[in-house]
């Protein structure tokens, strides 16, 4: 399959029109006060828009399988980065005090 | 290797001028260099992934300084930035869905379009630095400057003592942040430039148009860094 998948341009033109009303969404929830769950409703809009464009602007949907495993290695070594980090800092005083 | 075989082999390196001698075929060819991008693209995720460890410590450590300097960068510009640069990246898909259906005018007409939506992000960044790094130059009173450094104006937040110096973490992060993705843009555009010279050679094909999905791949990457940072750094809190 040397010319991939080709995907009809109206594809391209909806996941546009998803991603531009999306980031309206993304601008009118601040609008809304939902506490701690402001961050989570936020990345939650951006993760839905980067899967969009993951999938199909990057033909990730229509790839080998290989494909897929790499993108799930980058997002799980990219969790692990954060993940960890947070567990170590949320875990101690803060600030960083020198002990002795 | 047996004669069939190498008949074959020698066929296909006779049939197109694109195929490297050490892969079987351009179908070959075109998985290894998608393999290769997509492993550089999960560097470059935990390139920028440092980048955001530390905005998370420090959001969670200084939520209100956050959420002042947040308030004073404006939502309109990056709301508007954000559509520019989804813009783009949909002329890039069209690039390459040009390419792929060999429409050669078209290739170069998108990627051209698509380096003109990039410079537009660009130009605005700029405009937006130079409101916050212009005043903190000169002899001063230095009003406005949002640089962190001895010229910070933490006044113009709204935010005294401690929580200026948190407000100045938070705006390390905002220029170490979009610069990066700046950066990466600035990098790309002269990219994007040779290869719509080499689409209007006539170097691609719909058999072989590898470069252009590649260049595509970054290009969207650097897309999905923004649509990131534009809650991030633009929408905290409650507006």
């Amino acid at each position: 399959m040397s010319r991939g998948h080709v995907v009809s341009w109206k594809v391209y033109l909806a996941v546009f029109a998803a991603l531009c009303v999306l980031t309206g969404v993304t601008v009118l929830v601040t609008g809304f006060d939902f506490g701690p769950l402001n961050l989570v409703v936020a990345l939650g809009v951006a993760v839905t828009k980067a899967s969009l464009v993951v999938l199909y602007f990057m033909h990730a949907r229509y790839s080998p399988r290989l494909t897929g495993v790499v993108i799930a290695a980058s997002i799980a070594f990219f969790a692990i980065l954060v993940f960890l980090t947070l567990t170590d800092y949320l875990s101690r005083p803060w600030p960083l005090t020198v002990a002795g | 290797m047996p004669e069939v075989a190498a008949d074959a082999v020698a066929e296909e390196h006779a049939h197109h001028h694109a195929l490297q001698h050490h892969f079987v075929d351009l179908s070959q060819q075109r998985e290894a260099a998608a393999l290769g991008m997509w492993v550089f693209i999960a560097q470059e995720v935990l390139f920028f992934g440092g980048l955001f460890a530390a905005y998370a410590v420090y959001r969670n450590q200084y939520p209100e300084a956050f959420s002042a300097g947040s308030h004073h960068l404006s939502w309109r510009v990056g709301f508007a930035n954000t559509l520019v640069l989804i813009g783009s990246s949909l002329t890039m898909a069209l690039a390459v869905y040009s390419a792929a259906i060999g429409k050669k005018n078209r290739v170069v007409g998108f990627i051209l379009a698509t380096i003109l939506l990039g410079s537009v992000f660009l130009g605005v960044k700029y405009f937006e630095y130079s409101g916050k790094i212009a005043p903190c130059l000169g002899d001063g009173p230095h009003a406005g400057c949002l640089v962190p450094g001895e010229h910070f104006d933490a006044a113009a937040l709204h935010l005294e003592g401690a929580a200026g110096g948190h407000a100045q973490i938070f705006f390390s992060l905002y220029f170490g942040m979009t610069g990066l993705h700046a950066l990466h843009m600035i990098i790309g555009v002269p990219i994007l430039a040779t290869i719509a010279f080499l689409a209007a050679r006539g170097r691609f094909s719909p058999e072989y148009h590898t470069p252009v999905e590649m260049v595509g791949l970054y290009w969207h990457f650097v897309d999905i860094i923004w649509i990131f940072l534009f809650p991030l750094l633009y929408l905290i809190g409650a507006h």
